[in-house]
């Protein structure tokens, strides 16, 4: 049944059916009203034995997580740009400790400039802390991917992240199907792990790790990631059994099935530039859109397989790392190597900038393109002006 | 008849560091140094604890020393299960034991949070205050060895007055760590309104295992301060850790009380008060004050807080 | 979920890493020599006995006090208690009551009726003891634990020797003496009373060995003028008179002077006043702080009304009175002033002193004399004649009755020795338990429990025993210098877990784990834990 509801109200309802025992809240702009929300509901009882604590900083946000997982019940938290970074060194520890933590992260840029919008600038700053990524294109896949997140997690043995882009998702109403509690407790089976802190098996967990360990530490955890990449694929096709509808997977392959330009991309904008090459292809074009859903681990073969035949991959990102240039970028042209196509970098809607039809459009059907890398819809004269200025 | 942790006359009332079935929450196989004041208290603390509860006890470790001697992968030396996350987190990893406890329907586990001075005092302060202020159901034990040990014997907040550390520089006009720098924690601690509050010693461990039984039973946030030497931060023979512990009570710099809910409840007369000096010299961090060209006045400064504690919390008059 | 690897380990894996090979210096459990025992002259287990009465075990208190000595009831009246002086709680809050206790637990074994184990073993040796005084007495009763028979020959009529003709009855009553005499000739030992040897080397042929123990029954003679019809009497004769001739004990007086500073000057002058003299003076040459006498038998005298004037030697005795030269010190040298003072005197006491009688060796020409009529002894108290030992009063010594047990123990030992051919190990030097190796912080303040004696002119004991809590409040306050008592605390502060406790409260060093910090030494309060050096590979 369709509800009309915020993006953020619909992330906390799926939470919230996935019954968490604990909830951490700490307020930062985007993702304040899913915490908001889930708070409402624990105390209006709809939430069974559940914690809400409100901290005082995100690094106790995620601390508090940590705890309560490895005491063996299922946390969430939420958080958003600077409090990621602020709870940094706990989303490597998270990990490290393989704890199937699940986290909101509502996308937004990051300061200085302060600036409240989004990009994906927070999640990059994560991407190599040990989670899984997964991003989400609509309000809908966002509900869904909360319910499969806690379900790969606690299979996988490793915290994963859901990406909601700031505002575009978490503050827009868009009508959502709430699936019933009895199928969400099918789907997902109560959290009962082996190892917590449990004093008929009275383990040491997070010991210190010396040279002669460490390599093997890390090179078993990427093992498991690796090995993620299947059970992000099966938890997608067993969540579309049960619910009806494909949501999450790794990736998903969206217009001319032999496309010579493929646009790379990942989260909301998914669905803007769906519209694009919809109205290009109608026109005779040939295009296609490649959405990574599974960010981290990156399915390197999927991405492979589905870009190989391109004469043209456009990877259009929100994130970008001054001095390089995209981030998603560098990684898909890894992916690919060795590549006989053209390969483009468009940097866009960063720090909430919108990306439009037009623009969009535009760059697309550019008849060659003088740069590797583009600033989308960069304003020359504001630069020339703030260029003068320094 | 002596005030001895164990007691062949009187085996009822023996500590519990005492007895043959002790649990040894931290056992044989550490690697701390000869003589660590930490490795005993936190054996004392959880053995206490461990016995208090019948053994339903989860613990919450800072980074630091005790984490590291402890720990080094495969050598688990802990006897109850332990968690270390971060420097800066456990008391937050605590509050989230707590409540995953309560959540499970366990409402007898007990979440103790330990760490060193510096995860507690400066690291961890933002943390310790929120779960102090949440009323948060943890009993926090700092072991307080004055200074950033594991990395080195680095000044904290917690660095008494005058001390050489790695960072504090007994060069020229300065005397070592300012001696209007530090803070005191317990007060902290009081300030927040919290059930219970101590600070206790090595030197007297039938009073710290008071201390910390009556915090064991008690609910919602607790916070116990343990004196704990460090022969070589501090420059002291391994064998006088514990004699240090009781020299500092004895000459006021490190007064022993208990607050309930804000108030003072209770504090330790000091019966044989000794100047600060018979408790600086065997000490290298204060060899400064002693040498050729040792200011006097320098001491002085020392005994001027030791004398200021006494008159604080009334160290040596009657009840 | 896949069990998370490394950062997660089980409990306690940590006891493979054996840390013991850390140490460069090893804690060892050690038998310190407390002060009280090294300065008993019996060579009593002092500290052990003590340890047992804290627990009020006194029955396995008096055992321990019996392995080394088999009088404790007149030890706790007559020994002057050197144990006390060396007692480290001297510096500390005074001394442990060693010698009440030492009395209190001998009176309960007298009104239990405890008795020693009669030996199983017999050796088939004979050993002849002439001479039942407390040395005597003592070499008997080691000599017949060892399996040898002991045949005492006594030329008194009853035994005791200095116990019954040398000391009061106010200090030491009659029922004690006999029951703790008695208990011991229970062990099977035949005595022969009234019997005076003249000459040992006869006496040899009989016996494997004999102990000379006839004591110093002699008073020393000084030639001091004297008119007739003045009461002069040794204090040696007098106490005789009153043990077994009270006819033959001349009538004192009202005032009575007693000349000597030693104890016997002591005792003579108390028992004058309970023999009814009203004012009696104590003459002694020195000055009070050269007087021999122990300084609590002063006291309880001058409590009793005796005086004492000391710098004075008596020139002339007259019928009533005595003329008095009063002395000086010059350089420590004694120097008649030249004046002279009377004081009235019903009677005279001499207790100069006593030698023994040389008369029975003379006829053995390797028995070599010494000064004041003493025998001479090797380090194992034989004389030069092999298989004559001899030992209390008549060798040279302190001439207390502790000490004469403790020569009698040892005599016993060298006997034993002697008839088995064997050597006596020479005994290693003691390592003390000093003041200085105590940890005084864990001794709470304690102070002595003392019992103030009577004072009512009679025979009657003047001193009291405890009762049994205070027998066990007092020994609590022994340190244990020296040897654990289970304080627990190497257990409970060694950082390493590296000590065993046993389910019987033993304790061990577990070596595989001791870093060798040294807390456990510094921590031990009585300084029975010492750090060596620790060599291992």
């Amino acid at each position: 049944m369709l509800h009309q509801i915020e993006g953020a109200q619909a992330i906390a309802h799926a939470v919230a059916m996935c019954r968490p025992k604990v909830v951490c809240a700490y307020p930062i702009t985007p993702q304040t009203h899913i915490v908001e929300k889930l708070g409402e509901m624990v105390h209006a009882g709809e939430v069974e034995n559940c914690a809400f604590i409100n901290v005082e900083s995100e690094m106790a946000a995620l601390s508090v997580a940590i705890g309560s997982q490895a005491s063996g019940v299922r946390s969430y938290t939420a958080t958003s740009s600077q409090g990621l970074l602020y709870m940094m060194e706990a989303v490597y520890n998270a990990s490290g400790m393989q704890l199937p933590i699940v986290m909101t992260l509502g996308n937004r840029t990051i300061g200085a400039p302060l600036n409240i919008w989004n990009d994906h600038s927070d999640a990059m700053s994560a991407r190599d802390a040990g989670w899984l990524m997964l991003f989400a294109e609509t309000n809908q896949e966002a509900l869904d991917l909360h319910i499969q997140a806690f379900k790969i997690a606690e299979t996988v043995g490793c915290p994963v992240m859901v990406c909601v882009d700031g505002f575009i998702l978490t503050h827009a109403y868009e009508g959502v199907d709430l699936p019933t509690q009895d199928a969400v407790d099918e789907f997902l089976p109560p959290y009962n792990p082996d190892v917590r802190l449990d004093i008929s098996n009275p383990c040491a967990m997070g010991m210190m790790v010396s040279p002669e360990y460490f390599t093997e530490v890390k090179y078993l955890a990427h093992l498991r990631q690796q090995n993620a990449l299947k059970i992000i694929d099966q938890t997608a096709k067993q969540f579309a059994q049960k619910f009806g509808r494909e949501s999450g997977g790794l990736v998903r392959y969206y217009g001319d099935p032999n496309a010579d330009t493929v646009i790379v991309a990942m989260g909301s904008v998914i669905g803007t530039v769906k519209d694009v090459i919809d109205e290009l292809n109608a026109a005779g074009g040939k295009f296609a859109i490649l959405t990574i859903v599974s960010y981290r681990p990156l399915p390197v073969e999927e991405i492979r397989a589905a870009l190989s035949n391109a004469k043209r991959v456009i990877v259009l990102e929100k994130a970008f790392a001054l001095g390089r240039g995209g981030v998603l970028a560098q990684e898909v042209e890894l992916a690919l190597m060795p590549f006989s196509g053209e390969f483009l970098s468009v940097i866009a809607g960063i720090g909430g900038r919108p990306i439009t039809r037009t623009l969009l459009r535009q760059f697309f059907t550019q008849e060659t393109y003088p740069e590797k890398t583009t600033f989308l819809g960069l304003n020359h004269k504001v630069v020339d002006i703030m260029s003068r200025m320094e | 008849m002596s005030l001895t942790v164990g007691d062949r006359l009187n085996k009822a009332e023996e500590a519990v560091q005492a007895r043959v079935k002790r649990h040894n929450s931290l056992t044989s196989g550490h690697r701390a140094c000869q003589g660590c004041g930490e490795a005993l208290a936190a054996r004392c603390a959880l053995d206490a604890a461990y016995n208090a509860t019948g053994g339903k006890i989860v613990v919450v470790n800072a980074t630091g020393c005790l984490e590291v001697f402890t720990t080094p992968y495969p050598d688990n030396a802990w006897g109850v299960p332990w968690l270390h996350s971060l420097f800066g987190n456990a008391p937050a990893v605590a509050t989230g034991a707590a409540a995953a406890f309560a959540a499970r329907g366990d409402h007898e586990m007990r979440v103790i949070a330990q760490g060193g001075d510096g995860g507690t005092t400066d690291i961890g302060m933002g943390c310790l205050s929120g779960m102090f202020e949440r009323n948060d159901d943890v009993l926090y034990i700092c072991y307080n060895n004055e200074a950033y040990m594991n990395t080195g014997v680095q000044r904290s907040s917690s660095t008494p007055a005058l001390s050489r550390t790695a960072t504090t520089f007994p060069i020229k006009q300065y005397m070592g760590n300012d001696p209007m720098s530090g803070k005191c924690v317990p007060k902290i601690a009081m300030a927040h309104g919290i059930p219970y509050v101590a600070t206790a010693t090595i030197g007297d461990i039938r009073d710290f295992e008071r201390k910390v039984v009556k915090a064991i039973h008690m609910r919602g946030a607790r916070y116990i301060e343990v004196y704990s030497p460090c022969p070589l931060g501090w420059g002291s023979q391994p064998c006088d850790t514990v004699r240090l512990a009781r020299l500092v009570v004895r000459c006021g710099l490190y007064p022993l009380f208990e607050a309930e809910n804000g108030k003072i409840s209770s504090v330790t007369k000091i019966e044989n008060l000794i100047p600060v000096e018979d408790y600086l010299r065997p000490q290298k961090r204060f060899a400064h004050l002693f040498g050729k060209n040792a200011d006097p006045e320098h001491i002085k400064v020392i005994q001027k807080i030791a004398d200021a504690n006494i008159e604080e919390y009334n160290l040596t008059g009657g009840c | 979920m896949p069990k998370p690897y490394a950062t997660v380990q089980d409990a306690r894996t940590s006891l493979q890493n054996k840390t013991g090979t850390w140490r460069t210096m090893r804690p060892e459990y050690v038998h310190r020599m407390p002060p009280c025992n090294l300065m008993c002259p019996a060579g009593e287990n002092i500290q052990l006995w003590l340890a047992h009465a804290q627990e009020g075990k006194l029955r396995e208190a008096w055992e321990v006090m019996v392995d080394a000595n088999p009088f404790p009831a007149i030890m706790g009246r007559v020994c002057y208690h050197t144990c006390e002086l060396a007692c480290n709680r001297t510096h500390f809050d005074g001394a442990v009551n060693i010698n009440r206790l030492e009395r209190s637990i001998g009176d309960v074994a007298l009104n239990k009726g405890w008795s020693f184990p009669v030996p199983t073993r017999s050796t088939g040796k004979k050993v002849l003891v002439i001479g039942g005084g407390p040395s005597g007495l003592s070499a008997a009763y080691f000599l017949r634990r060892f399996g040898h028979s002991v045949t005492i020959y006594e030329a008194n009529h009853k035994l005791g020797g200095a116990m019954r003709y040398g000391i009061p009855r106010y200090r030491l009553s009659t029922a004690v003496l006999d029951a703790e005499i008695d208990r011991l000739l229970a062990l099977g030992i035949e005595v022969e009373c009234d019997k005076r040897v003249s000459d040992v080397a006869q006496e040899l042929q009989n016996f494997d060995a004999v102990y000379l123990a006839m004591g110093a029954s002699l008073a020393v003679q000084i030639n001091i003028p004297t008119d007739e019809g003045a009461t002069v009497i040794d204090a040696i004769e007098m106490f005789r008179c009153l043990e077994n001739d009270k006819d033959k004990m001349p009538a004192l007086g009202k005032t009575v002077i007693v000349y000597g500073g030693g104890n016997s000057a002591i005792d003579a002058a108390r028992t004058a006043r309970r023999l009814g003299a009203d004012k009696v003076q104590i003459v002694y040459r020195r000055a009070m702080e050269h007087m021999r006498a122990h300084d609590s038998e002063i006291k309880e005298a001058l409590a009793e009304g005796v005086e004492i004037l000391c710098l004075r030697t008596i020139g002339h005795i007259h019928k009533g009175s005595v003329s008095i030269n009063k002395m000086e010190l010059q350089n420590n040298e004694l120097v008649n002033t030249g004046q002279v003072e009377t004081l009235q005197a019903d009677s005279v006491i001499y207790a100069i002193g006593q030698q023994p009688d040389e008369k029975v060796v003379l006829s053995i020409s390797d028995i070599l004399i010494g000064e004041g009529s003493t025998i001479i002894v090797d380090k194992n108290m034989m004389t030069g004649a092999k298989g004559i030992f001899a030992g209390g009063d008549i060798v040279p010594g302190k001439r207390t009755v502790t000490d004469a047990i403790g020569m009698g123990k040892k005599a016993a030992r060298c006997i034993d020795a002697f008839l088995n051919g064997k050597e006596i190990p020479a005994k290693p030097s003691p390592d003390i338990a000093t003041f200085k190796k105590l940890q005084l912080d864990y001794y709470p303040k304690s102070p002595r429990i003392d019992v103030e004696p009577k004072v009512n002119l009679t025979f009657e004991e003047a001193n009291l025993s405890y009762d049994d809590p205070k027998v066990i409040l007092e020994a609590r306050r022994c340190f244990s210098c020296g040897n654990c008592y289970h304080c627990n605390n190497c257990y409970a502060y060694c950082p390493d877990n590296a000590i065993i406790q046993h389910e019987d409260g033993s304790l061990e060093f577990n070596y595989e784990y001791c870093k060798g910090c040294g807390l456990c030494a510094v921590e031990c309060p009585c300084g029975a834990i010492k750090m060596v050096p620790d060599d291992q590979q």
